[in-house]
C-alpha cells in the first residue's frame, strides 16, 4: 500500500473521531448546561410544537437573517443549499448500490457546487469590503471561507477539468469505511480537494462552525413562552436558593 | 430646555444611512464606579481587587457552567454582520465597538483565549486575547453603553442576545469589585429603603394622599391610592417614579381611576414600593431574587390575591419572565387570573367587558403615537396571544383618544428602538450616550410629527418617559411630549361618583 493512500485512510479516521467525538462533547455540554431563566425573544411560541417550527424556520430559511439583511441572506442561503445538495451527490462515493435518488441528485449536485462557489465569493466580498464586517473580521473568518472556497474549487476541478477516476477513488473510499485499503488515485487536485475536506472535519468542533449545533440550543429561540404558567427553575438556583423551599403560609 | 452640553446632538438624517465607523468615538472610562459600601450591600468586593485577573476568569468559568446562554452565544457567532447596523448607540455613535458583534467580542475574545483550544494555541488567528487591564476597562466602558434591549437579538440569525452577553459582562465586574454608581446605588436603596428613589414610607403616605386631594379637587370623586391595606384584593407594584414625577404621576392616577371604577380594592406596599428590579441590568440572579422577594413577600403579608404591575419595561420582563422561577410558585395567589398582570392586560379586559366608561373626546387635543419599550416589546408579553404585548396597550390608548399613529413599521413592535436609557444607563453622567442613542426613536417620532401631527408620545416604561422627558428637548421637542399611556386612561375615563 503506497504513502498515500496509508497517510488519507489514516486522515480519515483521525478527522472522522476528531470531528464525531468533538460535536458529541459540544452537544453534550449544551443540553447539560442550564438555562435558568426564560429569555426567548418575543413574541415567541405558546407550545412546543411553535418551537420547532420557529427553530426549523431559523434552520431552513434562516428567517431572522432575511429579516436583517438581503444580501447576507441571499449569499448564505445559496451557499448552505447548495453545500446541501453537493454533500447528498457525493453519499455516492460512500454507499454501494447507490440510492435511487442519490442518483437523481447527480446534476444537481454536480452544477449546485457554483452556486455554492458564488455564495461564498459573495459571503468573502462582503468580508473584505463592507468596512463593519471587515472591523469583526479575524484572519480564521476569512481562512474558513478560503478553505471553503479551496474544496469547492477543486471538487469542481476534479468534476469538469481533470476527471478524477472516480471508480478507483470510490473503491479507496470504501475501503476505508470497510477496513480493506484500496490505494487512492493521486492526481493533485484530488488530494488538495480531500486534504481541505480533512481539514475542515478537524476545524469543524473548535470554530465558529460549532453555530450548527448552537442553532439548535439558543435559549432566544428555542424556549417556549410560557413563564407565567409553568414554573422554569435551573437544578444550580433550586440549590443555591430553594433547599429547604421557600415557605407558603 | 436641555443643558449645555459639550456633544452635538445627531442631526436627523434624511434618509436612513449606514455610519461609517469613527473607531474609538465612544472610547472613554465609563459611567461613575460604584463607592465600597453600595458594592458590600450587594455582596460585591468594595473596589477593584488585585487579584483581578484569576477571579474574573474564575466567574466566567462560573457563568459559562451556569448560562447555556453564554455559552452557545459565545461559540455560535459566525460574524456574519448581521447586526451591524441594528443597535441605536452604534447608529447614534459611530464607534464600532458599538456594534452588537463588536461589543460581545470584547468579551468573547477572552472566552477564546482562556476557554477554546483554537484561543489557546493560535490566539492572533481567531482573534483571542489575555484578560489585561486595558480589556477590563473597555469591558465597563462598552458594556455600560448597552441598555440590554434585545433588538439585536431579533436580526440574528442564531439569535445571540447582546443583553445577556452585556449582563455576564458586568458580573464579572461586580465579581472583581468593579461595580457601576448608579445600578449599585439603586439596589443598595431598594433594601435599604424599599425603592429606587430611597422615598421613605411617609413620604409615600404623604404622596398619596396629596394625590387622593388632587383627584378630589379635579373631579369631586373620592379616589384612593391605598398603601399597606390587607386583604385588598390586588397589590400593585408601580416604579417609585409614578410616586414621584410627571410624567408618571399622571399614570398612577389613571391606575387608581381604573381599579376605583372598576370596583376591585387594590393596596400599594410600602416594603415593596418598587417595580424596578436593577439586578437584572448587572446580571445578577442572587439580587435579582432578593429583590423579587419582596414583593412575594408584601403579597403573603397583605394577603392579596392577584398581583399586578404599573408601567415599567424592564420591571415587566422580570415579572413576566422570571417572577416565577425567581421566587415562585404563587400557589397562594388566585389561580384564575395571570400571576402576575400587567396593568394594561387589567384595564384592557375591563375596556373589552364595558367596565369602564371612556370619554375618547376628553383626549381630542392629543394626537398620539406608542413607543414600544424594549423589553416589553421583546422580553415579555401581554394576553394570551403571543405579539399581545404590542396589542394591547395600543387597544388602550386606541380606546381612550381618537387620534393614534404608528411610527415606521422597522420601528415599532419587536423592531421598536431602545429610547437609549434602559439598561443602568438612565444616569446623567452617560448623557452624551443617551443622547446619541436616541436618534433612531427620535427620527421616527418626527416622521409621525411631520406627517400626522403627532403631538404626543405615549409609553409604559419609567425608564423611557424619564430619558425621553430628557432627551426630548435635545431633537427640539417639548420635554411634555412624553406621556403615561393611563395618562390618557386617566383623561378619559368618566368617573361614577355613586361608586363608593
Amino acid at each position: 500500500m503506497g504513502f498515500w493512500t496509508t497517510f488519507y485512510a489514516l486522515s480519515f479516521y483521525t478527522a472522522t473521531l476528531i470531528l464525531v467525538l468533538g460535536l458529541a462533547y459540544k452537544i453534550y455540554q449544551y443540553a447539560k448546561t442550564p438555562a435558568p431563566l426564560k429569555v426567548p425573544t418575543m413574541p415567541a411560541p405558546l407550545t412546543t410544537g411553535g418551537v420547532v417550527v420557529r427553530v426549523l424556520m431559523e434552520v431552513v430559511l434562516f428567517q431572522s437573517l432575511f429579516r436583517s439583511n438581503k444580501w447576507i441572506w441571499l449569499f448564505a442561503m445559496l451557499f448552505h443549499a447548495a453545500l446541501w445538495v453537493v454533500l447528498l451527490r457525493h453519499l455516492r462515493y460512500f454507499i454501494e448500490p447507490v440510492w435511487f435518488w442519490v442518483v437523481l441528485v447527480q446534476p444537481f449536485g454536480k452544477y449546485g457546487s457554483f452556486v455554492m462557489l458564488f455564495g461564498l465569493l459573495g459571503l468573502l466580498v462582503r468580508r473584505l469590503f463592507v468596512e463593519r464586517i471587515r472591523y469583526i473580521s479575524s484572519p480564521s473568518d476569512y481562512l474558513m471561507l478560503i478553505l471553503l472556497l479551496v474544496i469547492g474549487g477543486s471538487g469542481v476541478m476534479v468534476s469538469f477539468v481533470t476527471h478524477t477516476d472516480i471508480v478507483h477513488f470510490k473503491a479507496f473510499m470504501l475501503g476505508v469505511m470497510y477496513f480493506d485499503w484500496q490505494p487512492i488515485p493521486t492526481d493533485s487536485i484530488l488530494l488538495v480537494h480531500l486534504t481541505a475536506v480533512i481539514l475542515l472535519m478537524i476545524i469543524f468542533p473548535f470554530s465558529k462552525l460549532l453555530h450548527a449545533p448552537g442553532v439548535f440550543f439558543s435559549p432566544s429561540r428555542n424556549q417556549v413562552d410560557n413563564a407565567r404558567e409553568k414554573r422554569h427553575v435551573a437544578p444550580w438556583a433550586i440549590k443555591q436558593f430553594e433547599s429547604p423551599p421557600p415557605v407558603v403560609d | 430646555m436641555a443643558a449645555k452640553a459639550n456633544f452635538e446632538t445627531p442631526a436627523f438624517r434624511p434618509y436612513p444611512v449606514i455610519p461609517i465607523l469613527k473607531p474609538g468615538a465612544m472610547k472613554g472610562n465609563g459611567p461613575f464606579v460604584a463607592k465600597p459600601p453600595m458594592q458590600e450591600a450587594l455582596g460585591f468586593p468594595g473596589e477593584l481587587i488585585d487579584n483581578w485577573h484569576d477571579v474574573a476568569i474564575e466567574k466566567m468559568g462560573e457563568l459559562l457552567k451556569k448560562y447555556r446562554s453564554l455559552r452557545v452565544y459565545l461559540d455560535a457567532c459566525v460574524k456574519c454582520g448581521a447586526c451591524t447596523d441594528k443597535c441605536h448607540y452604534m447608529i447614534g455613535t459611530f464607534d464600532p465597538k458599538n456594534m452588537p458583534v463588536a461589543r460581545q467580542d470584547l468579551l468573547r475574545q477572552v472566552y477564546r483565549r482562556y476557554f477554546t483550544l483554537a484561543g489557546k494555541w493560535f490566539p492572533k488567528l481567531v482573534g483571542a486575547k489575555d484578560l489585561t487591564r486595558e480589556v477590563l476597562d473597555d469591558w465597563y466602558n462598552y458594556f455600560h453603553q448597552c441598555s440590554q434591549c434585545r433588538r439585536c437579538s431579533v436580526f440574528c440569525p442564531y439569535g445571540i442576545d447582546t443583553a445577556d452577553v452585556s449582563m455576564a459582562a458586568r458580573e464579572i465586574l461586580d465579581s472583581v469589585g468593579k461595580g457601576q454608581k448608579y445600578c449599585n446605588e439603586i439596589i443598595a436603596k431598594v433594601y435599604k429603603i424599599g425603592n429606587n428613589l430611597g422615598l421613605p414610607e411617609p413620604a409615600l403616605r404623604d404622596t398619596l394622599e396629596g394625590l387622593e386631594e388632587d383627584i378630589k379637587d379635579e373631579t369631586g370623586v373620592d379616589v384612593r391610592l391605598p398603601v399597606d391595606e390587607e386583604g385588598a384584593e390586588v397589590l400593585v407594584i408601580t416604579p417609585s417614579a409614578d410616586f414621584f414625577a410627571e410624567p408618571h404621576i399622571d399614570g398612577l392616577i389613571g391606575y387608581a381611576k381604573v381599579f376605583h371604577q372598576a370596583g376591585i380594592s387594590w393596596t400599594l406596599s410600602s416594603s415593596a414600593s418598587e417595580a424596578a428590579n436593577f439586578s437584572m441590568f448587572i446580571g445578577s440572579y442572587e439580587n435579582m431574587r432578593r429583590v423579587a422577594l419582596r414583593i412575594r413577600e408584601a403579597a403573603i403579608n397583605l394577603k392579596v390575591k392577584r398581583i399586578i404591575f404599573g408601567e415599567c419595561g424592564h420591571a415587566w420582563r422580570v415579572a413576566y419572565s422570571f417572577l416565577n422561577t425567581l421566587v415562585g410558585p404563587f400557589d397562594f395567589l388566585d389561580q384564575r387570573y395571570p400571576i402576575p398582570q400587567h396593568i394594561c392586560e387589567f384595564t384592557y379586559d375591563l375596556i373589552q367587558k364595558g367596565a369602564l366608561k371612556l370619554d375618547k373626546s376628553a383626549n381630542d387635543h392629543r394626537r398620539v403615537t406608542f413607543h414600544d419599550s424594549c423589553n416589553v416589546a421583546r422580553a415579555s408579553r401581554m394576553g394570551d396571544m403571543p405579539g399581545g404585548q404590542f396589542i394591547i396597550p395600543r387597544e388602550v390608548i386606541k380606546a381612550s383618544c381618537n387620534h393614534f399613529y404608528d411610527m415606521p413599521a422597522d420601528t415599532i413592535h419587536d423592531q421598536t428602538y431602545c429610547c437609549g436609557g434602559g439598561g443602568g444607563l438612565l444616569t446623567d453622567d452617560l448623557m452624551e450616550l443617551r443622547v446619541k442613542g436616541a436618534l433612531p426613536r427620535m427620527e421616527a417620532l418626527k416622521h409621525v410629527v411631520d406627517n400626522y401631527g403627532v403631538t404626543h408620545m405615549a409609553a409604559i416604561c419609567a425608564i423611557c418617559k424619564t430619558q425621553f422627558a430628557k432627551v426630548l428637548p435635545y431633537y427640539g421637542f417639548e420635554m411634555d411630549q412624553i406621556i403615561s399611556v393611563h395618562q390618557l386612561v386617566s383623561d378619559a375615563i368618566v368617573l361614577s361618583v355613586d361608586e363608593i
